[in-house]
């Protein structure tokens, strides 16, 4: 299917036909989600209703993680097999990862200041999130740094790949080191530790945030293809305009067109 | 291929050599930078010594960013670079070379002049043999990373910043042992832990680093 989606003018039929039931199914998703875990699901016997924010803060921080390894994949198929719309999603991708690791950030501090009394610790789960921050931000402004588009998006595919390494040291930094952050409790060797009644809510929200990310990832590739197809047309367009007028030949270093 | 290696690696160190300013500048950034802190934070001897090591690693790192711009931007410039990645040489191995010359050129140095300024910051006398070895351990995994991000910034606007910023999050484990291996001399059971693994960093920077940095030459030299 993705060969078949490599064609940018497919992908736009396709895209732009299911553009509108992602985002349906977003805002469906999101509000039984939001609805569960902020009324209906319990409080914690231990941290009462403080615990509601989890049910962004977890999806939220699930997305970050999962945003960049949509990244890297994407850069390693664009490197290997030199996909045409790999680029464009990984580049659509990351400014949404982006913030998602904000908002799983700031979602923590919030919680932690109730619960730990710190805004933020230096502890390996905390910094191994803040780097892939960032990692995020590193990203895009190599992508950006570039006259030259094509080497920009070549660039920013090695920097995702190098950054991979991340990743692990993210997930496995509450096992490996004595932190603050509490350990795993629902991707984990035994199954999840929490509650039923939490957990639904919880994986509820998260397919709504995945749900939001790829609404969100159509719609930029959308914008990045059109822009493309923008930047085309006024440059053939310039060219045409020059090739027409007898100045414009004499500029173009041509006998004028008798 | 040794020839090649060697020739390469003799190459780079008799240019730095020449423009001496490359290596004067580097320890003189060192220096100042680890000067600045005791005006910084006072002169009061049990908090320097406190953040002693903290500050000669970060000011170390600050160091190893500034002169990764003369790794390959002035090869790249002159065209050097398209007839070191055309030889018969492999171009991670010519990365392995320019990533040496590097180290005997900055790592080194900041090594060697780091007991001087761990006295000018009030380290503990019995941590500076860690610390010297933390540095020896860890500067050659900086110049190998930074290499990467070198490589990945050629020919980009304003490539200074942009390699700050790619580097910090590869630059933070050396950081976090080497400094960790200080104060767990001074407070803990020993830095031995954190020496092995800054070592094995290095050892995995060895192979790694030039795989990545090679396929980022090749794409910035197309």
């Amino acid at each position: 299917m993705l060969t078949r989606l490599a064609n940018p003018a497919r992908f736009m039929r396709v895209s732009g036909a299911a553009l509108p039931w992602l985002g349906a199914g977003t805002a469906v998703v999101l509000a039984v989600g939001l609805v569960w875990s902020l009324a209906i699901a319990p409080p914690d016997y231990q941290q009462g209703e403080t615990v509601r924010i989890m049910f962004l803060h977890v999806p939220a921080a699930w997305m970050a993680l999962s945003v960049y390894l949509f990244i890297a994949v994407a850069s390693a198929v664009a490197l290997v097999w030199r996909h045409p719309l790999a680029e464009i999603a990984a580049q659509a991708a990351a400014p949404v990862g982006a913030a998602f690791t904000l908002v799983c950030l700031a979602t923590g501090s919030l919680w932690g200041r109730p619960m730990w009394g710190a805004w933020w610790v230096w502890d390996a789960r905390l910094t191994s999130v803040l780097v892939l921050f960032f990692l995020y931000l590193g990203y895009i402004a190599l992508v950006n740094a570039f006259d030259d588009r094509s080497r920009g998006a070549r660039a920013g595919s090695l920097l995702a790949l190098v950054g991979i390494v991340n990743l692990p040291i993210i997930k496995f930094s509450v096992d490996w080191w004595n932190t603050l952050h509490q350990p795993a409790s629902v991707v984990r060797v035994g199954g999840p530790s929490i509650a039923t009644s939490m957990l639904l809510p919880l994986l509820v929200m998260a397919s709504g945030f995945a749900l939001l990310f790829g609404w969100m990832l159509v719609l930029r590739m959308r914008t990045a293809l059109n822009e493309r197809k923008v930047e085309a047309l006024r440059l053939y367009g310039h060219a045409a305009r020059v090739d027409a007028s007898p100045d414009g030949a004499i500029a173009a270093g041509r006998p004028a067109l008798r | 291929m040794t020839g090649a290696f060697l020739g390469l690696l003799r190459r780079d160190l008799r240019l730095s050599l020449r423009q001496g300013g490359d290596v004067g500048l580097v320890i003189g950034f060192f220096v100042l930078a680890v000067l600045l802190f005791p005006f910084g934070v006072g002169p009061e001897p049990e908090l320097l010594g406190r953040i002693a090591a903290g500050i000669i690693w970060v000011a170390a790192l600050l160091a190893a960013v500034l002169s990764l711009d003369r790794l390959f931007a002035a090869d790249h410039a002159d065209g050097g670079l398209d007839l070191i990645a055309l030889s018969a040489m492999p171009l991670e191995l010519a990365v392995l070379a320019k990533a040496a010359a590097h180290w005997l050129t900055t790592g080194l140095p900041l090594t060697l002049i780091s007991p001087l300024l761990a006295v000018l910051v009030d380290l503990d006398a019995a941590a500076i043999p860690v610390l010297m070895l933390g540095l020896l351990l860890g500067t050659p995994a900086l110049s190998l990373f930074g290499a990467i991000a070198a490589a990945l910034t050629l020919g980009a606007r304003r490539p200074g910043v942009l390699v700050s910023l790619l580097v910090l999050p590869l630059y933070l484990p050396p950081l976090i042992f080497g400094a960790g291996a200080v104060e767990a001399t001074l407070t803990a059971d020993g830095g031995r832990a954190h020496l092995l693994l800054l070592g094995a960093l290095t050892l995995a920077a060895l192979p790694l680093a030039p795989l990545a940095t090679a396929a980022a030459l090749r794409q910035a030299l197309d």
